[in-house]
């Protein structure tokens, strides 16, 4: 089975995307399903289940959605290959911009789309930085001067990955896309893989369901903003500041 | 690729004079630089300076080979919906021309132009295959997010960013690595008003231009910055933009043009139409001399109605025409 982790911020397009993509995929007669991760709530199952797919949801409520995505990610995969599956594609939206899904030897695709502004590239972390093939879609409604400064951000932010338009209503470039997705490796499992990027580091008091505001009641991993020295510091749209991240390797 | 040794021999001030974009390597990874130019790139980037050089490398092939240029492309035919041979066994196109496409809605014009974007090689579902230059295109034209062989307008592209003409235009000169960056702003932006209408200013907002305005900035700034060999334009709208001059821009920038559109005017304007139907090329037919004697008859029509478009806007009644 070939297994396909597609994530990107939310409304990016992620849902139809794969469902123009899984069109080119099921018509050369490969059987498909998708599992689609998400915090509160989500209908894209139906999308899914309406075009005939077998698809499984996960709802992370109360924890860390890509915690909850690591901790399910090999039950994910036996269902997949439970189901005799020829390609399996997990869904989940990047929600806080600092992790990604992203399974090393495992494709990895990141879909983002040109209406998010142009600085959009440099704020999301590792779902853009290590995945392998970012999308862009809504190219159709933005000039190509936009679209080509967009496509240069990612680009910069990802020099490494190939960097494709698709279009989620028409589905114009999904053939294309598709024709990707036969160079990921068969998988039986994902059990001792690694992921490309360590998840943030997390425990402290709120995490634990903590609700009352104030440092006597912070305990754990806790880190605050240095309010003193910040000024006439260059804080301006085109050198964000970067956050410092926790240790982790951009094992590619 | 560029060595981590050269890379220890230099200052944050001499990296950054040859690589101007590596500030945003350090920054991506919340390295601070500060304000000494100075410090050894060795101190600023520590653990990561094998990544540096591997960062350069890559920007470095990146953004070469901008200068690619492209004299023809070819289609060679495939299959129609049907599964049957097209008819049209090879198109192709020099450039300097500017072929249209007509055809019915859903007939497959988006599979063609897509055809050639992908720069086909009998794996896509009609079998066609893209020549450029009369050889098989190679895999960069599919790789590269930024060199693509297709730039494309269309009337539902609008501009989304918050920005006036002229840093707009900066910004995407700067993204293209383009030389003389303030000379382009201006070359664009003149060109851009002699096509559009009403004229408009370097500080006007490009999402408070009309629709006329827009598509001549468009055209204007995708002839002069785009490194797309190849412009389709999914038709021009009537109003607000000279359509030929539109065409004399692109077409004396060196573009391939290609036009899909359902309007009499502009079809004859082109120098070729291919119609397509069921998936496939049907045939291509050049204009007649009558067909050419008409374009005129069909300006002077159009002019007609502008003028009556003009009078209503202005409070008058239509009562002759």
């Amino acid at each position: 089975m070939k297994f396909v982790t597609v994530s990107g911020p939310p409304s990016s397009g992620k849902t139809s995307v794969i469902l123009k993509t899984l069109e080119h995929v099921r018509a050369k007669g490969r059987s498909v399903g998708v599992v689609k991760f998400d915090c509160l709530s989500t209908f894209d199952d139906d999308l899914y289940r309406a075009q005939g797919i077998p698809v499984r949801k996960g709802l992370s409520g109360a924890l860390c959605p890509d915690h909850y995505f690591v901790s399910n990610v090999e039950e994910c995969v036996q269902w997949g290959l439970g189901r005799d599956l020829d390609v399996l594609v997990s869904e989940s939206a990047g929600l806080c911009n600092r992790c990604s899904p992203y399974i090393r030897d495992i494709l990895a695709v990141c879909v983002i789309d040109n209406l998010s502004g142009i600085n959009t590239p440099q704020k999301i972390g590792p779902m853009l930085k290590s995945a392998d093939i970012v999308i862009i879609t809504k190219g159709d409604v933005v000039s190509q001067a936009e679209r080509e400064v967009f496509a240069t951000r990612v680009q910069r932010v990802n020099p490494k990955a190939r960097v494709m338009h698709v279009n989620g209503i028409t589905g114009q470039g999904s053939f294309e896309f598709s024709t990707l997705w036969d160079d990921g490796e068969e998988v039986a499992t994902v059990e001792g893989k690694r992921l490309r990027f360590s998840m943030p580091a997390a425990l402290c008091s709120y995490c634990l369901g903590e609700t009352r505001i104030g440092e006597k009641y912070q305990m754990g991993n806790v880190r605050k903003i240095d309010l003193d020295t910040q000024d006439g510091l260059e804080v301006n749209a085109d050198r964000q500041q970067s956050a410092p991240l926790t240790e982790g390797e951009d094992g590619r | 690729m560029i060595a981590v040794d050269l890379l220890r021999t230099l200052t944050v001030g001499a990296l950054l004079e040859r690589w101007p974009y590596a500030d945003g390597f350090f920054a991506d990874r919340g390295l601070e630089l500060g304000d000494d130019r100075d410090v050894a790139v060795t101190a600023a980037a520590g653990a990561a300076l094998g990544d540096l050089a591997e960062f350069l490398t890559e920007m470095e092939s990146f953004l070469s080979g901008e200068e690619l240029t492209v004299n023809s492309i070819a289609v060679i035919g495939g299959r129609n919906k049907s599964g049957d041979d097209e008819p049209v066994r090879e198109l192709n196109v020099t450039v300097g021309e500017v072929v249209c496409i007509v055809g019915p809605t859903g007939s497959g014009k988006s599979r063609l132009l897509a055809d050639i974007e992908w720069v086909a090689r009998g794996d896509t579902p009609t079998g066609r295959r893209v020549l450029i230059d009369g050889v098989e295109g190679d895999e960069r034209w599919r790789t590269s997010g930024d060199r693509k062989l297709v730039a494309q307008l269309s009337q539902n592209m609008n501009f989304v960013m918050d920005m006036g003409v002229g840093d707009f235009l900066a910004l995407h000169a700067e993204s293209r690595r383009a030389d003389d960056i303030d000379g382009k702003v201006q070359r664009i932006w003149n060109e851009a008003n002699s096509l559009a209408g009403e004229p408009f200013a370097l500080d006007t907002p490009v999402t408070s231009l009309s629709g006329g305005q827009s598509r001549a900035l468009m055209i204007a700034d995708t002839a002069v910055l785009s490194t797309s060999p190849v412009v389709l334009i999914d038709e021009i709208e009537n109003a607000g933009i000279d359509r030929q001059k539109a065409l004399d821009v692109l077409v004396g920038q060196d573009k391939i043009v290609l036009m899909a559109t359902h309007d009499p005017i502009l079809a004859l304007m082109g120098d070729r139409r291919v119609v397509i139907n069921n998936g496939g090329m049907v045939k291509v037919v050049e204009p007649s001399t009558a067909e050419r004697a008409n374009l005129d008859e069909l300006r002077a029509l159009d002019a007609r109605l502008m003028g009556l478009r003009h009078r209503l806007r202005m409070g008058e009644r239509l009562d002759e025409i």
